[in-house]
């Protein structure tokens, strides 16, 4: 006997459902480790707020350090530790659901996600996002997205950080950015440094251009 | 890296189809439709699937799986065509206005129950 099914294995439908209800914009934001997510997210939350109200949910294998880091700025953050031991690679949208169940989503009009770093697994799940974005820092190499295309192909803009580091390597950040629009030819690029807080105007543009594009609160 | 809590997904949905009543219900086979875009190792999948699925009524199944192809239209002069490289723009016209109409599936389709 066949019985049939018909069915996504990765069901997200649920979750976007439930933030349209909410009138809440989602960004997914993911990286390979040490890509400069956490400080970008910072700079980037003390210029949007309070304009912007936003929540950040972090997620990583072990430890609230950055967590630490976004609380600095007065978003509402929660700290998502899939196990201490070495746990799962990416978020999925079971956990994203209950988290953000933990905030008072009336108050909201910003969920980021800052998955796990990793460009691999976190581009397979989708997590009801409106939007993802992927960083890339000028540390790694120029043909990342070429590697992981599935990263860059579903990233609706793209940050190239740590621009401040280029006089010191041999990174061609011009290839970079050709590579991310071989994959994904109509991509926004942003070329930042967080740390010293340099080309950001763009990106903050950009992002509040997305939000305002949804939500109505 | 992934393809664990992808087994644990199929097996569960797996489970609540099978209609209840049934006396030791066996899945002889299990029907799946993924895309080459899916970021999932068909190898790592069958791994994991022969672990999770240990006393239960899938034990025994067979996993026949369906690669779908990247399948790219483009929305400038209507080519479509099947991607083997990432490079996304059209071969045609240099478009790059372009939807992906397959490739990004993990779906299952049917199981299929022994009489």
């Amino acid at each position: 006997m066949e019985i049939n099914i018909q069915k996504r294995v990765l069901e997200y439908e649920r979750l976007k459902k439930f933030f349209k209800e909410k009138n809440v914009f989602v960004l997914n934001v993911m990286s390979s480790p040490g890509s400069g997510k956490t400080e970008t997210l910072v700079k980037t939350l003390n210029r949007i707020m309070p304009k912007i109200r936003t929540a950040v949910i972090v997620g990583d294998i072990c430890t609230t350090n950055d967590a630490d880091r976004l609380q600095s700025t007065g978003a509402d953050v929660t700290q998502i530790n899939t196990d201490k031991f070495g746990g799962d690679c990416h978020l999925a949208a079971h956990l994203i659901e209950s988290t953000a169940k933990e905030f008072d989503l009336e108050r909201i009009d910003l969920l980021i996600v800052e998955n796990i770093g990793n460009l691999v697994c976190p581009a397979e799940f989708d997590i009801g996002e409106d939007a993802r974005t992927v960083v890339l820092s000028v540390t790694e190499g120029e043909d990342k997205p070429l590697k992981y295309p599935l990263m860059f192909r579903l990233a609706h803009s793209a940050i190239l950080n740590k621009i401040d580091l280029l006089p010191y390597l041999e990174f061609d950040v011009d290839e970079a950015e050709n590579n991310i629009k071989e994959v994904n030819p109509n991509i926004p690029v942003f070329r930042i440094s967080a740390t010293k807080e340099q080309g950001f105007d763009p990106w903050i543009e950009w992002l509040e251009k997305m939000v305002f594009s949804k939500i109505s609160k | 890296m992934h393809e664990l809590g992808i087994a644990e997904k199929i097996v569960e949905i797996a489970l609540a189809s099978i209609p209840e009543g049934i006396e030791n219900p066996k899945v002889e086979r299990m029907n799946l439709r993924i895309g080459k875009f899916a970021s999932v190792v068909e190898d790592s999948l069958r791994f994991c699937f022969g672990i999770v699925v240990k006393d239960t009524p899938l034990a025994e199944t067979e996993l026949i799986i369906e690669n779908v192809p990247v399948l790219v239209h483009c929305n400038k002069c209507n080519f479509e065509w099947e991607v083997d490289d990432p490079i996304f723009k059209c071969p045609e016209c240099h478009g790059t206005d372009l939807e992906m109409l397959s490739g990004r599936e993990i779906d299952i389709d049917s199981i299929e129950l022994a009489d």
